[in-house]
């Protein structure tokens, strides 16, 4: 099974029909994947894009229509093109339904990290801050550890914070957390993932939900 | 009122030490030609607001490249490692702005606003040393307006009076910089006649429009 469309499947399952969507750049691009056929949901891409479609066949790439990511993309029947300034405001106006994004880090409270790496140079935002501050709904996509094999739930972000707003839910290839007042919350495990292991690759406390299960996706 | 002229005599007007906005995100919506002839213009010092700094030697990168750019505000420049080592080498300097934050004072500054608070960077780096206020039991800090002697934007048709027209997600940035500058130059692919260009697919007006260029022309 490969993880990233896993956690991508997970993450599609978050999504209702009408829903107006922002895809960070990795996995949350593949959530575009496996939105079920019965509903539909709109795409929103930040450099001015609402009706983003599939990835076009090498010989119908159109230099000038690309999303966020600076990959060719298409459009979709009904999509409309606008300038920056209107997409951020769609975007802190509290217009986007859901934002799924990748992060380095996220702490206790649920608060992330994904702009910045402590030691380099910080010469790159983007839009990391403006979605996390301005969606109605923030759902975070990543691998529970960093290729180094370190946990990314921490107890403190060791990396420059995205925001003070809390994200809403995690999914990890591991685990799914639901972020609490009090912290977060392990609602779910990925399917032949025990306990021990999601305690032992996470280093930020959390609470186990007394409905805990096994979800059932597949891919 | 021709406002048709050449690579040459739009970059003629532009000094050493200008500050200029450009538009596109990446290399897409970009004027590429304006750029390219302002990197074989003798002007250095610039200082260069925009998205990114385009791509190692293409875009903006070539101004990057020969040392003419002293300072970049924008939102993502990590995409071009020349501009990383050019920060670390202390010849260019940089201004970070959350991109959303950064496309609305470029609004503001054509709207004739004194700025405003925005949420987006509350208790981040970002907003290191800028005023914060509570309002509504909300944290907001406040960004300036920000506007440019120059704005070089690419738009995919014009008119001879200088409405404008965009191509799809080459729009990006480039609108609204040509309301904030002094002096607005845009790069198209064509230009037709006052009034084949319907009035409700005109998205910048023309008195927003100083000079035009046609892209590939002299």
């Amino acid at each position: 099974m490969n993880v990233k469309h896993y956690i991508a499947a997970r993450a599609a399952k978050e999504l209702k029909n009408g829903d107006i969507v922002n895809l960070g750049i990795g996995i949350p691009t593949l959530v575009a994947d496996h939105i079920p056929p019965s509903i539909r949901v709109f795409l929103h891409s930040e450099n001015g894009i609402l009706g983003v479609g599939p990835s076009p066949d090498q010989d119908q790439l159109d230099p000038e229509l690309v999303n966020a990511g600076k990959k060719p993309v298409t459009i979709k029947e009904g999509s409309s093109f606008f300038d920056s300034a209107s997409s951020f405001a769609m975007i802190r106006g509290g217009h986007v339904t859901v934002s799924i994004l990748g992060v380095l880090q996220i702490d206790a409270k649920g608060r992330i990290a994904n702009w910045a790496v402590p030691g380099k140079s910080v010469l790159g935002v983007g839009g990391a801050m403006d979605l996390l501050e301005g969606s109605k709904k923030v759902i975070v996509t990543t691998m529970h550890v960093t290729d180094k094999g370190e946990p990314k739930l921490v107890k403190e972000l060791t990396y420059p914070m995205t925001s003070e707003r809390k994200v809403d839910l995690i999914i990890t290839d591991l685990a799914v957390f639901a972020v609490e007042e009090d912290g977060l919350q392990l609602i779910e495990l990925a399917p032949g993932i025990s306990l021990d292991e999601v305690r032992q690759k996470t280093d930020a406390p959390f609470r186990i939900a007394e409905s805990l299960r096994t979800n059932e996706v597949t891919v | 009122m021709n406002k048709l002229i050449s690579y040459e005599e739009a970059v003629k007007k532009i000094k050493s030490g200008s500050r200029i906005m450009v538009g596109g995100f990446g290399l897409v919506g970009c004027p590429l030609g304006l750029v390219e002839a302002l990197a074989k213009a003798n002007v250095k010092d610039l200082e260069i607001i925009s998205n990114n700094l385009g791509e190692p030697g293409r875009g903006l990168g070539m101004l990057v490249r020969q040392k003419q750019v002293k300072k970049a505000i924008g939102s993502y420049f990590t995409s071009n490692p020349e501009v990383v080592q050019a920060y670390q080498e202390k010849e260019l300097e940089v201004e970070l702005i959350p991109q959303g934050t950064m496309s609305e004072a470029i609004r503001a500054g054509g709207a004739g606003l004194g700025g405003f608070y925005t949420p987006v960077s509350v208790g981040t780096k970002i907003a290191e040393n800028k005023e914060e206020r509570i309002l509504n039991g909300k944290k907001y800090v406040l960004q300036e307006p920000i506007k440019a002697d120059f704005a070089l934007i690419k738009a995919k048709k014009a008119d001879q009076l200088g409405n404008l027209i965009y191509s799809k997600s080459a729009r990006n940035f480039n609108p609204i910089m040509a309301t904030a500058a002094e002096v607005v130059i845009a790069e198209v692919e064509e230009v037709v006649e006052a009034g084949q260009l319907s009035p409700e697919e005109i998205v910048t007006p023309h008195l927003y429009v100083d000079y035009i260029v046609v892209k590939g022309g002299n």
